[in-house]
């Protein structure tokens, strides 16, 4: 990791009509800092993300990426998209086009680079994730794990600066959110920048360099992963973790 | 059989009579279609802005154009417009502005169907990898509607070209006048005349409806 900062958010606030789902955020995320944000639902962890790529703009405070700010400002924010990938939830390739075209479509109309290198690219990071033989195939072909791979892979494509994910594994089945997470580990091995979304306690501990923890739209805790899970300094972060945690209750007698 | 009504279809240039008036209605439509399918999409592209003056703007267009009967229409843009402003305008051209109007509307709400019924999740993902809103649209929107807009684009194309058959009204000789022309011409010679030429012109109608039919049937199996 280096020192670089590379996103800034100073003094976030949003609000949707009166009510305010990011309350003041300011987090600094350096180059290679793999960032893990965690909450109850509804306490703006996505929001926060959406926030980060322009996808919702914020009520006040500012947002920098590598000394840019991040505004809702047509040109500006479709330049600085590319330099940001984002992977949701509801794995939204596009239906009406092949795997590889999925892939390639952004590179080429927006970043206008040549077909026949972005395949290239392509073809390396699918086989790496081993879909390389589904490369003709539409995305109802494919199972949700497949599908969310192939996304991640298409925001990769765009040769980001920083990776976001909103709870991509959220809607998968349990046997393919290892898949999915696998792909995610090897790209924080590999330096990449990543602002994560997830209620995957185990792998948030796995991955994370940091820990955000958020509720009613403020940083709660910021610590080390390690500190955070074993030993949260706040109260709330605390009944949070416990509401992940099962006691034995029910004894059987056979 | 001595007064078949058939024959008439071949005396003189009667049969040629009637495909050129068929050609009238058929390119009132065609030229009507052909601009109201951009000028629609156009159109439904406007209706979903979230704006509130194109909100209520499309709005009025939409409600005036569906209310009216298409003859009313014909009418104001015939003999209405002509008087009130001093425009001549020919059957010919006002036709063309009724139907492209009316087409419009129609083609626009189709559009505006098919544009909410794309998931917000396909804008989003479109936007997080960069494209701008033309892009979104041309690569991303554009292609999934297309599919669904297909069939209602077809059904809207035939009825257009049954509804030009109004034109008649505005003194233009279409394929039905011509009919009648004939009908009329030999109504004591061959009385069963009608029966005939109308069933020509059925099938006229049918034989022009019929391959956009296939077409889009062909088109809809091609871009699943």
């Amino acid at each position: 990791m280096e020192e670089r900062i590379q996103l800034q958010v100073s003094g976030l606030v949003k609000r949707f009509g009166t009510e305010t789902v990011l309350d003041g955020i300011d987090l600094c995320i350096r180059k290679g800092e793999v960032v893990v944000v965690l909450g109850p639902s509804g306490c703006g962890k996505s929001t926060l993300l959406r926030c980060m790529n322009g996808l919702e703009s914020p009520s006040a405070g500012t947002i920098f990426l590598d000394g840019e700010e991040v505004t809702s400002d047509g040109k500006k924010i479709t330049q600085l998209r590319q330099k940001i990938g984002m992977v949701f939830q509801s794995y939204d390739l596009f239906p009406n086009k092949n795997i590889m075209d999925n892939i390639t479509l952004a590179p080429v109309k927006v970043q206008k680079r040549l077909k026949s290198e972005v395949e290239q690219d392509a073809e390396r990071l699918l086989k790496r994730v081993g879909l390389w033989e589904k490369r003709k195939a539409y995305p109802r072909e494919l199972s949700g794990g497949q599908k969310q791979r192939v996304a991640i892979i298409r925001a990769l494509c765009m040769n980001p600066e920083v990776m976001l994910f909103d709870e991509v594994t959220a809607a998968l089945d349990p046997e393919m959110v290892r898949e999915v997470l696998d792909v995610m580990l090897e790209l924080a091995d590999q330096g990449m920048t990543m602002v994560i979304v997830t209620h995957e306690m185990q792998f948030a501990r796995a991955i994370a360099d940091r820990i955000i923890f958020l509720d009613n739209g403020n940083i709660v805790e910021d610590s080390k992963p390690d500190e955070f899970f074993t030993n949260p300094k706040t109260q709330r972060a605390r009944e949070f973790l416990q509401t992940f945690a099962y006691k034995k209750r029910r004894t059987h007698t056979d | 059989m001595q007064d078949s009504g058939i024959s008439v279809l071949f005396m003189g240039k009667n049969f040629l009579r009637l495909l050129e008036g068929l050609w009238v209605t058929l390119r009132i439509s065609l030229i009507a279609v052909l601009l109201s399918i951009p000028l629609g999409i156009l159109f439904g592209m406007f209706m979903t802005m979230k704006n509130p003056v194109s909100r209520a703007v499309s709005r009025v267009y939409l409600e005036f154009i569906r209310i009216m009967p298409q003859l009313v229409l014909l009418f104001i843009a015939y003999f209405g417009v002509t008087r009130a402003f001093g425009w001549n305008l020919s059957a010919d051209v006002s036709a063309v502005i009724v139907f492209t109007l009316w087409g419009t509307a129609e083609m626009g709400d189709l559009v505006r169907g098919a544009l909410i019924s794309i998931p917000k999740h396909q804008y989003d993902s479109a936007a997080a990898l960069g494209m701008n809103k033309i892009q979104t649209f041309g690569y991303v929107v554009v292609p999934q509607t297309m599919r669904r807009l297909i069939p209602l684009t077809i059904n809207l194309t035939t009825r257009m070209i049954k509804t030009t058959s109004l034109v008649v009204l505005i003194g233009m000789t279409e394929v039905l006048k011509v009919g009648k022309q004939i009908i009329d011409a030999n109504r004591f010679d061959y009385p069963t005349a009608a029966l005939w030429v109308y069933g020509v012109i059925f099938l006229l109608y049918f034989l022009a409806c019929w391959p956009i039919s296939m077409l889009a049937k062909k088109l809809e199996k091609r871009w699943r």
